[in-house]
């Protein structure tokens, strides 16, 4: 499969070293996007969270022991390793802004575009989700709420892109072109340190594009070939290092 | 009694009662996995013992597996049907049988384990042309139907059923048409075999699976229709022997079983010379392009033991024992072949299914392990149960094995 290339194309450029972990952007994206608390939350690895921080760590001791923290959407890939997978085309990439829409109603729950993607950055509903009395309250009306037995993931809050251009069209501006601002995902907006950055990667104006450029900018898993439309950056190289399996004699990017 | 007019002309068959017992044994499993079932279905899949990590487990694997296992069936008739090898006809009804629980066990457990059972039928209203998923769905029903179709003539051949004319004329026109059954089965099981190796070679995001290939597909492709044809009929024989020991009476003549386990044999050795390639090539070429080394992908659970078992014990040596005459005309040394060629089969499709996704791939994830759960093993054992049921059946009330009589005379 070719990679798929949009005239827009939505990204992130998120910088490590900017990011405190301070979770704010899990909990942006839970309450945009509806997320149920599952009730026994114990379990790890059947919770639901789109947007994940995972921790990274040098490796060394005090006093030369150093982390980062990685917050973890998911890649929007240019060459999904998801979506050719699913059986039922419940998962595409054909949009403009090149997005990975995820069809709850079309989708059957075999959790083959789990076992495909390496980021894990899909989420399987194990349960109906139920929220505690009163907060049903607070949902957000531009995002629906999933059944049991489907597999959701980060959309980039795509109902403020499809806003975003409602408004635009009312105001009389392209769609097809629109600011930085009119379209802010709800993580990126609430990101205390401005570590997230959010725009068009096609659009030499918007910062992303910019970014994504620097030589301390990296994807991860480059070479496995998915393209992410996510892009973090780092100063430091053990951080780089890590976006990739590098072996011990490769030198990393930015160098 | 009722039941005896049922039983095949000229064999015997232990007591109505003492196949009751047997039944309720084969019921009491049934009934602990339906249990399991209702509760699955009521509750979704959260009662299982899977995750977010690990959305394969054991019922994949045992899919997998029994799919492979399976083979016998349609490469029994392709060698009896279109090769024409005679001898096959001693054992190809219990390898028909086999088959069809094998895929209709598979389907079973396939509509448990898909979060949204309702929407199974999607997988033909809204195919995704590109997916592998998309070809097995087609491929195991179709072909499914046509093991239900070579299995109906065996049914008609009951001796009460066979007394009525238009069933009579039925069973034979459906003989008249084996072959051509024989020979779409034939395709339609290369291609879905194929297709579930494809499916996991495909995944380019998952080293441990991934596979480079030949236009569309994967190696994987061809290495999952070899092993497959080099167990299938591997396991029909034992199947056979097993119904032997459990039965006290002989089935299938010595001969029949041995060539069952040439063919097998013959097959693995052709299979494992392309997958220790394929599997060198991957560990050479495939992994450090990704960055990956040989090592990385194995941990204290998921080690490399996994490997050397399936490659070396349960590959080479079966191979060797059921190739060599010498060997394989020893009774204890085929069936040690036999079963250690099965296991090898459910060893490859095990790691393909769980250390595939058990790999963490980011270099900053970790190793997950995964162990099903009661309601995983119930439903897995209540379709092993229901093989047991629809061949305890079909042995007492069909001609299944045309040797019998004689052996046993
Ligand atoms: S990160 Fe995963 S879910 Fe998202 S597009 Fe890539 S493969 Fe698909
Ligand atoms: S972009 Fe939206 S859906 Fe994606 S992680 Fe951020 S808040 Fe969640």
């Amino acid at each position: 499969m070719q990679v798929k290339e949009f005239k827009v194309k939505w990204g992130m450029v998120v910088d490590l070293d900017k990011c405190t972990g301070c979770g704010a952007c899990m909990v942006a994206c839970q309450a945009e996007n509806n997320i149920a608390p599952v009730t026994e939350g114990s379990n790890k690895l059947r919770t639901l969270t789109w947007m994940l921080v995972y921790e990274l760590s040098n490796g060394k001791d005090f006093p030369e022991h150093d982390i980062a923290y990685l917050p973890r959407p998911c890649m929007q890939c240019g060459k999904p390793s998801c979506s050719t997978v699913c059986p039922v085309v419940a998962t595409t990439k054909d949009e403009e802004g090149g997005i990975v829409s995820q069809i709850y109603p079309r989708c059957i729950g075999c959790r083959y575009c789990m076992a495909a993607c390496p980021y894990h950055a899909r989420y399987f509903n194990w349960f109906d989700p139920v929220w505690p009395e009163g907060m049903d309250k607070t949902l957000n009306i531009s995002t629906s709420v999933r059944p049991r037995g489907v597999v959701e993931k980060c959309t980039f809050c795509h109902h403020r892109f499809a806003a975003a251009k409602e408004k635009a069209r009312m105001e009389g501006r392209d769609p097809m072109h629109l600011e930085e601002e009119d379209y802010i995902p709800a993580c990126v907006e609430v990101c205390p340190t401005g570590a997230i950055v959010f725009g068009d990667l096609n659009n030499p104006e918007h910062k992303v594009a910019k970014l994504a450029k620097s030589r301390y900018a990296f994807r991860l898993l480059e070479r496995l070939g998915t393209d992410p439309q996510v892009y973090y950056m780092s100063k430091r190289e053990w951080v780089r290092r890590q976006g990739d399996n590098y072996l011990e004699n490769e030198k990393t990017k930015g160098e | 009694m009722l039941d005896k007019e049922w039983i095949p002309e000229g064999v015997e068959r232990c007591s109505f009662g003492k196949f009751i017992v047997w039944l309720g044994l084969i019921g009491a499993v049934l009934l602990w996995g339906l249990y399991a079932t209702i509760k699955i279905f009521a509750n979704g899949i959260g009662v299982t013992g899977l995750d977010n990590y690990f959305g394969f487990g054991l019922w994949i694997t045992f899919d997998l597996a029994v799919i492979a296992l399976g083979a016998g069936a349609f490469f029994s008739g392709f060698l009896k049907y279109i090769i024409r090898v005679d001898q096959l006809k001693n054992i190809i009804n219990l390898a028909v049988i086999v088959g069809f629980i094998c895929y209709s066990g598979a389907m079973l457990i396939l509509t448990l384990d898909i979060g949204q059972p309702l929407r199974a039928w999607f997988g033909y209203w809204h195919p995704n042309v590109h997916s592998m998923l998309t070809e097995v769905i087609f491929c195991i029903t179709c072909y499914c139907t046509v093991l239900i179709i070579e299995y109906i003539p065996l049914i008609l051949e009951n001796r009460k059923l066979n007394k009525i004319r238009f069933l009579h004329h039925l069973a034979h026109n459906f003989h008249v048409y084996m072959p051509l059954f024989a020979g779409i089965g034939t395709f339609l099981s290369t291609f879905h075999q194929g297709s579930l190796g494809g499916m996991y070679g495909v995944l380019f995001g998952r080293p441990f699976a991934f596979r480079e290939g030949f236009f569309i597909w994967p190696w994987t492709f061809f290495l999952f229709v070899f092993s497959a044809i080099a167990s299938g009929p591997a396991f029909t024989m034992l199947v056979a022997t097993l119904m032997e020991v459990i039965t006290g009476r002989k089935l299938v003549d010595y001969k029949t079983k041995a060539l069952m386990g040439k063919i097998a044999g013959t097959l693995l050795g052709a299979y494992l010379f392309f997958k220790i390639l394929d599997t060198w090539f991957w560990a050479t070429d495939t992994l450090p392009r990704m960055g990956l080394t040989f090592d990385q992908m194995f941990n204290d659970v998921y080690g490399q033991w996994l490997l050397w078992a399936e490659l070396g014990l349960c590959g080479i040596i079966p191979a060797i024992l059921l190739i060599v005459p010498k060997f394989r005309n020893i009774p204890a040394l085929l069936y040690i072949g036999a079963i250690l060629d099965c296991i090898g089969v459910c060893i490859n499709r095990f790691v393909f299914t769980v250390q595939t996704i058990a790999l963490p791939v980011m270099p900053f994830d970790k190793w997950y392990s995964y162990t099903p759960n009661w309601a995983e093993w119930a439903t897995t054992f209540e379709i092993i149960a229901y093989g047991a049921l629809v061949l305890s059946l079909s042995y007492r009330y069909l001609p299944v094995f045309p040797q019998e009589k004689k052996l046993n005379s």
